[in-house]
């Protein structure tokens, strides 16, 4: 497994680690009230399991499986990956300031824009590591 | 394909058609009764924590570097247990957050409190086990 796949995936255990402690407070809030503040936190729980933990393990598997070299060089651009996985975590920090700890609406957009370009980033340096088995 | 991956991946199959048959329920144009219509919770919890980790949570356990040859995917007790904590809570879960919504004078809270603390260690046993498989290719000692 390449070390950056390593670091994406560690980080995707992290946040499965965050989501679901936050998950854990809000699923016993709901049956033994603990404090109201904790459904300001539904937003995090949400954005670190979705983007932190389900699309950040994808993208750390398959920076490692997809083909590297088939037929010829795939040119993978690693930098690419690199900045991709960047982009991802700083999105999701903006997120979740802009939703739980309320940072505004324009951290929030920032956010969900600097995911996008992280799926951009991502999908640059994949595109040419998907072949055929005649390496089309 | 070790046993616990089988377990894990047929699970979250069951878990996949439970979620969809759920969602079904849910959009039928009749008035459903409360127990049913406090699933909503429910429906994403059995989709994305059933289906999505529970997959994911086999594969890794299947397909990740190995450790050792001797002991290749480290604990598989700690497999087990995480797997069998993962399903206990998210079953606790989608019978008691409507019955605790339905109910709330019955002082069943509690059982949501287990059902989180139960998943939650799923979690963190699921870490501690897939942790250390995140590394290069084992190329032997």
């Amino acid at each position: 497994m390449p070390r950056l796949s390593q670091w994406i995936i560690r980080a995707a255990f992290i946040y499965l680690l965050l989501g679901f402690t936050f998950g854990a407070l809000l699923l016993t809030h709901k049956g033994m009230p603990l404090h109201p503040a904790l459904w300001g936190w539904l937003p995090a729980h949400i954005e670190f399991l979705l983007m932190g933990w389900i699309v950040q393990l994808t993208m750390g598997v398959a920076f490692w499986i997809l083909p590297r070299y088939w037929k010829h060089p795939r040119g993978t651009d690693e930098i690419y990956a690199q900045i991709a996985f960047v982009f991802l975590n700083l999105g999701i920090w903006l997120v979740v300031a802009g939703t739980t700890f309320r940072a505004g609406i324009w951290v929030l957009l920032a956010g969900r824009v600097v995911e996008v370009g992280a799926v951009v980033f991502f999908a640059l340096h994949a595109w040419k590591r998907i072949v055929s088995r005649e390496g089309a | 394909m070790p046993p616990l991956t089988r377990w894990y991946i047929k699970s979250a199959l069951v878990y996949l058609t439970a979620a969809l048959l759920l969602a079904v329920i849910l959009a039928l144009p009749i008035n459903l009764p409360l127990f049913i219509r406090y699933m909503n919770p429910a429906y994403f919890h059995l989709f994305l924590v059933g289906w999505v980790t529970q997959m994911i949570f086999g594969v890794i356990y299947w397909m990740f570097p190995i450790i050792t040859r001797a002991q290749p995917r480290g604990n598989e007790q700690l497999g087990w247990a995480s797997y069998a904590l993962l399903n206990v809570g998210l079953l606790l879960r989608a019978i008691g957050e409507p019955l605790v919504s339905t109910r709330p004078e019955a002082g069943l809270g509690w059982l949501l409190a287990v059902s989180a603390l139960l998943q939650w260690l799923a979690a963190v046993l699921f870490v501690v086990l897939a942790w250390p498989r995140v590394k290069e290719k084992y190329r032997g000692e």
